[in-house]
């Protein structure tokens, strides 16, 4: 087994590339690295390949090149490590809230890492409320509005106490408050994140660092202050200052 | 936009409500089979098994006669019985010539299918009542401990869960639909029966790919969260001395019943 414990990184990536059965080729050598509680924001035009490289962060797709989480190299024998230290939030919650009620959706991933009944219990009560949603327990997912949707979709990552929280576009959909609740949810979380989004006024407000795809290649990697003010890389990758 | 259909569940505090679900569940099974159980004419037996109903709806306190408004949907089902009048062997009471055909009707077959029509009547009453007082994650949860295997359970949780998503998707694609059937000033509006046909149709393989695909996202997203072929739930529930009463309770009426229907 390939330990690689060198640096302090929760997420390293190197020269991935990955094409869909189709030949779409929709990561062209990814690098980029994540240090721990670093929250950095993943932007880029519609089919830059954004969904596509956080699937590949815990292996649900898998393509050439390398990905390390918390120092453990993606690899067959790692899988239940590498599922557990990812807390992936899909960007439809009705596909990651699948269980009848609220309560067993984010007991699900407590349940299958083999945890202890009083554990599941413990931790679902936790992660329902980090995101403020104890009252929510007992509640049907079919029932929830939207905003509510995401933040118990984020609980169900969170009751995996992930070292990684990869969010894709968490604030589509969200009205105005529903997506304040949010920004102060994920500022308040002392967890490494890469999120991506459409969304630059969130980029500006939240993430430090920016990394903006193109195409299936990372563009720029740099602080927000310097790429919302390059003009001329946001007009080229068809972003917008906030 | 939410539709709302399918939830048959009525939110009060009752008895019944509180009840444990796995009783809720085996009780009206065996209400069922009781039912099916008990010789045609056994008339008393049967009106033993009403009145054990309206008990029953009483202490949901949905009224006594919630299910009673709601039993017709049965009917027609229990028509399909109509045949057993004539192919019941017995004394004629009065025959007729129909299609080439002699069809005789006997008192017997009258019995059998009053009897059928009364069973099928008290036993879907039953049914109404168990999904008006149970949630549904409580009815998965009593089927698991009944040890339905899992895989069925799991079937039917996933159906609940994306029925309503399936129901509102199909509700946005025929306003999508709605939006778009504009008619010109002065001319008749829609297409031809083949173009609508064409339509619905392409509606249709549109429902299909997008729930083909989302199950596919499903897949993922369980994935992600540590499934590994296997299912594991957490079951809340415990017996408590008044379940242990009803379950009882409920046995002991309907031997009573079954005796009543053989003397
Ligand atoms: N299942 C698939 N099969 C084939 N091609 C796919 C599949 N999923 C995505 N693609 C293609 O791969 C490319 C990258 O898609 P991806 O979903 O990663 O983009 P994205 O950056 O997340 O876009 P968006 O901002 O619209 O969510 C796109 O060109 C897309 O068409
Ligand atoms: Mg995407």
């Amino acid at each position: 087994m390939a330990e690689t414990k060198s640096t302090a990184d929760v997420l390293t990536v190197r020269d991935l590339c990955f094409s869909y059965p189709d030949g779409r080729a929709a990561l062209q050598g990814i690098s980029l690295a994540l240090r721990e509680g670093e929250k950095v924001a993943l932007v880029g035009p519609n089919g830059a390949g954004k969904s596509t490289l956080m699937l590949h962060l815990n292996g649900i797709l898998s393509g050439q090149g390398e990905v390390i989480v918390a120092g453990r190299r993606l690899a067959k024998e790692n899988l239940p490590f590498v599922r557990a230290s990812v807390g992936l939030v899909f960007q439809n919650p009705d596909d990651q809230l699948f269980s009848p009620t609220v309560f067993e959706d984010v007991a699900f991933a407590p349940l299958h890492m083999g945890l202890p009944e009083a554990e599941v219990r413990a931790r679902v009560d936790a992660a329902l409320d980090a995101v403020q949603m104890s009252a929510y327990r007992e509640r049907l997912s079919h029932h929830l509005s939207v905003g509510e949707k995401k933040r118990i979709a984020i609980a169900t990552a969170l009751s995996m106490r992930p070292s990684l929280l990869a969010l894709d576009e968490p604030s589509a959909g969200l009205d105005p408050r529903g997506r304040r609740t949010l920004i102060r949810l994920l500022s308040d979380l002392p967890l490494a994140m890469l999120v991506s989004t459409h969304d630059m006024a969130l980029v500006k407000e939240l993430f430090p660092r920016v990394i903006v795809m193109d195409e299936g290649r990372i563009v720029a990697d740099d602080t927000t202050e310097k790429i919302l003010a390059d003009e001329e890389l946001l007009a080229a990758h068809g972003l917008e200052k906030p | 936009m939410h539709v709302n259909l399918f939830d048959r569940y009525q939110e009060t505090q009752s008895f019944l409500h509180r009840l444990d679900p796995r009783v809720k569940v085996l009780a009206t099974i065996f209400y069922v089979v009781s039912n099916a159980l008990l010789p045609d004419g056994a008339w008393f037996a049967f009106f033993a098994a009403w009145i054990f109903l309206l008990a029953c709806n009483a202490l949901s306190k949905l009224g006594w006669n919630y299910t009673l408004k709601r039993s017709l949907i049965a009917l027609p089902f229990a028509l399909i019985a109509i045949t057993v009048l004539f192919t019941t062997k017995g004394t004629p009471l009065f025959s007729f010539e129909l299609f080439s055909v002699h069809w005789a009707l006997s008192l017997a077959g009258i019995t059998r299918f009053a009897a059928i029509l009364i069973r099928s009547w008290l036993s879907v009453q039953m049914a109404l009542l168990l999904v008006a007082a149970t949630t549904f994650p409580d009815l998965i949860h009593a089927l698991e401990h009944l040890r339905i295997p899992k895989v069925l359970t799991a079937i039917i949780a996933f159906l609940y869960r994306y029925l309503f998503v399936l129901t509102d998707e199909s509700f946005r694609l025929l306003r999508a639909r709605e939006a778009r059937s504009v008619a010109a000033e002065g001319m008749k509006r829609g297409g031809s029966l083949l173009w609508r046909a064409k339509n619905a149709g392409n509606m249709v393989g549109q429902l299909f790919l997008r729930s083909y695909e989302r199950s596919d996202r499903i897949y993922q997203a369980m994935t992600a969260r540590g499934y590994s072929g296997r299912l594991y739930t957490l079951n809340p529930h415990e017996m408590k001395s008044a379940d242990y009463f009803a379950a009882a309770l409920t046995l002991t009426f309907l031997s009573f019943i079954q005796i009543l229907g053989r003397i």
